[in-house]
């Protein structure tokens, strides 16, 4: 692609301001991971409907495959590369290492991600309101038994 | 000594990793120069290619391009049967066959140059069905369609059925293909150097089984193609094979371009090119008593292989034994085929075949009993093989097992007689009925009959300057836990905690072959030899008197530590042994097919929506019986892991086939379960030690596949009365049940 074709995009990743250049309807998906070396949200499907790439945009969680670089502009954007302070793991983080949260790993930042948006805004959820909050975030090795538990034992955590 | 780590929740060795998005799966590995590949795929099940035409707008001299031409090599992909090419040369077998490769450093002007190549074909008529492959009109492979054909015979089955005081009972049941869906798509990376040759680093769960496949390809010795296992996101068996192909391809454009070249799926060319599930077509003739006691079971048990040979025969022999199931049954003839289609080929799939033959035999039985005014659970007690009965194969059980006590507490824990006197109430006028439903079986740990013989597998144990202990092996862990579980075994048979064992990366120029990660085989078969390894340099240390017993962690460490700085290398190499009672007939299926079972009874309950048809599982319990748990929380998350995939093959997953192509190959329209649509799914072990694995271990991965899709069409039937006799059972299929002759 061309220069010509491209703008600037400033915006804040994990509380660093960032500046890419960037085709405007290149997805937030290939900046992070290509443009930024954040590998962590991964590309499960490309559609929206698996949440493998799921980041937090202004609070809010969204699929970052279908977001254009452009609509990102001046946002906040949360990735799994922000969740643990240095070497300490985030409650999440940590409720999902002690209780197998994870198996292959491929779908645990999303999941970890959209859990965080969940507690931020229901701290205290009920087995239902865990079930919705993560049914936008496909897990194949789980049966999400354990991503649950680690989400309960996430709230309980001091 | 250091308290034991098996049986305890050590912690997962990559969860760190892993919960930060550190974890480096393959889509997230560059090289310097790294290029981009694709690849160009027939579109028509079946023809002769005329032309390969390549659109003049895009800047070809820019793009690599390989063909059948430049294979330095064999054109096959070598597994057991080397009839599938890796680039279609001529003639095309199935909608997905690989015909041209291209890379290019930027992905949007190779995606530009696959769509301007056009294969042209003349399109030969093909062989879409099992119903197609067995009348023969059309061949699609060898002489007759039929890769492989298999019979088990015990006793007198025309007898049995002519006798006068049995009952016959005949039906017909159907699976459909299932895809893997692991969420992590395929991909890996392809690097060649004239001095080092080839090696391809990926997502995969067989490292020497892609050796193989470019060994033959690029007509190099072993220690010239090299492969390395990356952080995989989940295989369930659809990194078993095709990873092979991946690798070539990417080492045969890595090869032209002079360039590292990444291939990576995106999911639609994952779910309709790579394999899957093979369609089941199941038969049965049973000859039962007024008691219901079985006297004879007649099996005709057909897979849908697809194009090419692959794994099949091998999925054939695991579903033909485990068609029979659990049972003592005096009388059985089993007839398995396995038939070609010109479909892209269906591979290995967690179950690898027991599922399918395992639906049918337990949909069979609620048949049966309800024909006989029997309960599924009084049929199924009267059949029970015990320890010391013999299976279909002759397998004398040596498993201590009581299926009875295990269905007891099935029945228990799921609350299952309640349950039923409840749901019979509570149906009457409502629109919601609900329903439970049983299925019990078995599962064999690792290769069939003398597979593991032949494999050989070799694991290697191997001390560091540190002190601490290296497992080497090819087994990858790809989310079931292998290196936290070898990390437990060899700690205990070492006598130091777990944090004190590293386990090497997979990578063919390091590792010995271990042999596939594959038919619930790494816990109990390598497992065991990562004991006797460690067991074997524990003893090295004391015979070296560096070491006395008993000892502590740090007096370990500092033994190693002598050893190798003063010594030598501290080394240990184990190969596998098949145990001296494993008798095993290949040709005749007769005898110990495997050296131990898991057992197993699954409960599952529904609910009907009689004015949408849709079927929602609503309560689980797996109870099982697989030998000493190594890792509480690992073991469970298999099982519901396992359990999930069955719910989704038994009501969701539905293969659309247009033209011998899935034609739904997205996730918007291929239907996985998520967390809203799963119910509490309840696991519960019993543990009986079996001596062929470390502390009594035996296999897992698989067995929860085997239970879920048979006890929830149980419950439907329970629940409407539908006898549903094919999967998955889609809002459709259960109207259609409910429905007919109305």
């Amino acid at each position: 692609m061309s220069g010509a074709d491209e703008v600037k995009i400033a915006f804040t990743v994990n509380d660093d301001r960032v500046e890419v250049t960037a085709r405007p309807m290149a997805r937030l998906l290939d900046v992070l991971r290509e443009d930024l070396r954040l590998t962590g949200a991964k590309e499960g499907c490309g559609e929206g409907e698996c949440g493998a790439c799921a980041v937090i945009i202004d609070g809010a969680l969204v699929n970052s495959c279908l977001v254009p670089a452009l609509q990102i502009e001046g946002a906040r954007v949360t990735t799994i590369e922000g969740l643990a302070k240095g070497e300490t793991l985030s409650k999440i983080q940590q409720a999902f290492v002690q209780h197998g949260g994870a198996q292959c790993g491929i779908c645990t930042p999303g999941m970890i991600l959209a859990a965080k948006s969940l507690l931020d805004r229901v701290p205290h959820p009920t087995e239902a309101q865990i079930r919705e909050g993560l049914a936008g975030n496909l897990c194949r090795c789980t049966g999400y038994v354990r991503i649950f538990e680690a989400v309960v034992r996430a709230c309980e955590a001091p | 000594m250091q308290a034991p780590s098996i049986g305890r929740n050590v912690l997962r060795r990559e969860a760190r990793e892993k919960v930060t998005g550190r974890a480096r799966y393959v889509d997230d590995v560059t090289f310097p120069d790294m290029i981009h590949g694709a690849t160009v795929r027939s579109s028509v099940p079946r023809g002769k290619i005329t032309k390969i035409h390549f659109d003049p707008s895009v800047p070809w001299d820019e793009v690599t391009v390989v063909t059948a031409k430049d294979l330095p090599g064999a054109n096959v992909i070598a597994l057991i049967v080397d009839d599938q090419p890796c680039l279609a040369d001529g003639f095309i077998n199935h909608s997905e066959e690989p015909v041209v490769l291209l890379a290019h450093p930027d992905r949007a002007t190779l995606e530009r140059a696959r769509r301007g190549v056009r294969i042209e074909v003349e399109e030969l008529p093909a062989v879409l069905s099992i119903d197609e492959a067995l009348a023969k009109r059309r061949i699609a492979w060898g002489e007759d369609n039929i890769f492989k054909e298999y019979f088990i015979k015990k006793g007198d089955v025309d007898a049995a059925l002519a006798s006068a005081d049995v009952t016959i009972f005949e039906a017909e049941y159907e699976t459909g293909a299932q895809e893997q869906l692991y969420i992590e798509n395929n991909g890996m990376i392809g690097v060649f150097s004239e001095t080092d040759g080839v090696t391809v680093w990926g997502s995969l769960q067989c490292p020497y089984y892609v050796q193989k496949a470019l060994m033959r390809l690029f007509d190099l010795p072993a220690e010239k193609a090299r492969v390395v296992q990356l952080e995989t996101g989940g295989g369930f068996g659809g990194k078993e094979e095709y990873p092979s192909m991946i690798g070539a391809h990417a080492a045969l454009l890595a090869m032209k371009a002079k360039r590292p070249v990444k291939i990576i799926y995106d999911r639609a060319e994952d779910m309709a090119a790579t394999t899957k599930r093979h369609p089941s077509r199941t038969r049965h003739r049973m000859a039962v008593k007024r008691d219901g006691t079985i006297a004879a079971m007649d099996i005709d048990f057909v897979i849908d292989g697809g194009a090419y040979a692959t794994l099949s025969q091998v999925v054939l022999s695991r579903g033909c034994i485990h068609a029979a199931g659990p049972y003592q049954v005096p009388n059985v003839r089993i007839r398995a085929r396995a038939v070609a289609t010109n479909t892209p080929p269906h591979g290995a799939f967690r179950g690898f075949g027991a599922p399918q033959s395992i639906f049918a035999l337990e949909r069979h039985l609620d048949l049966v009993a309800r024909k006989l005014g029997m309960t599924p659970e009084a049929i199924r007690r009267k059949n029970f093989v015990k320890h010391g009965g013999t299976l279909a194969t002759g397998q004398v059980v040596r498993d201590e097992i009581d299926m009875n006590a295990l269905l007891d507490r099935a029945l228990r824990e799921s609350d299952y007689h309640e349950k039923r006197k409840r749901f019979a109430r509570e149906n009457e006028g409502s629109a919601i009925q609900r329903g439970i439903g049983i299925a019990c079986f078995l599962h064999g740990t690792g290769f069939t009959g003398s597979g593991e013989k032949y494999l050989a597998s070799v694991v290697g144990v191997e001390g560091t300057p540190e002190g601490r202990v290296r497992v080497l092996a090819s087994s990858t862990e790809i989310g079931q836990g292998t290196n936290t579980i070898f990390a437990q075994i060899a700690a205990d048979a070492l006598g130091v905690d777990a944090d004190s064992i590293e386990i090497a990366q997979p990578d063919t120029s390091k590792v010995p072959n271990s042999g596939p990660t594959v038919a619930s085989r790494t816990c109990t078969i390598v497992g065991k030899l990562v004991e006797t390894a460690a067991r074997s340099i524990r003893q090295t240390l004391v015979d070296a008197k560096l070491l006395k017993e008993p000892y502590t962690p740090d007096a370990f460490r500092a033994a190693v530590t002598r050893h190798v700085n003063e010594i030598g290398p501290l080394r240990a190499k184990t190969t596998y042994e098949q145990p001296k009672w494993l008798k095993w007939d290949e040709v005749n299926f007769i005898g110990d097919a495997y050296g131990s079972f898991s057992w197993a009874v699954y409960v599952a309950e529904v609910a009907v929506d009689t004015r949408t048809y849709e079927a929602t599982c609503t309560d689980f319990v797996a109870l099982q019986e697989v030998g000493k748990v190594i890792h509480p929380v690992l073991a469970a998350g298999q099982i519901e892991g396992g359990v999930a995939q069955g719910i989704g093959w038994a009501l969701y997953e539905n293969v659309v086939w247009k033209n011998g192509r899935m034609s739904n190959d997205r996730m918007t329209d291929y239907i996985m379960p998520t967390a809203a649509d799963l119910p509490p799914i309840r696991c519960f072990f019993e543990e009986v030690p079996y001596d062929g694995g470390p502390s009594g271990a035996k296999g897992i991965g698989e067995l929860p596949m085997d239970g879920p899709a048979p006890a929830i069409l149980n419950a439907i039937e329970d629940a409407v009365g539908a006898s549903i006799a094919r999967i998955p059972a889609t809002p459709e299929v259960v109207m259609d049940a409910m429905t007919r002759g109305r």
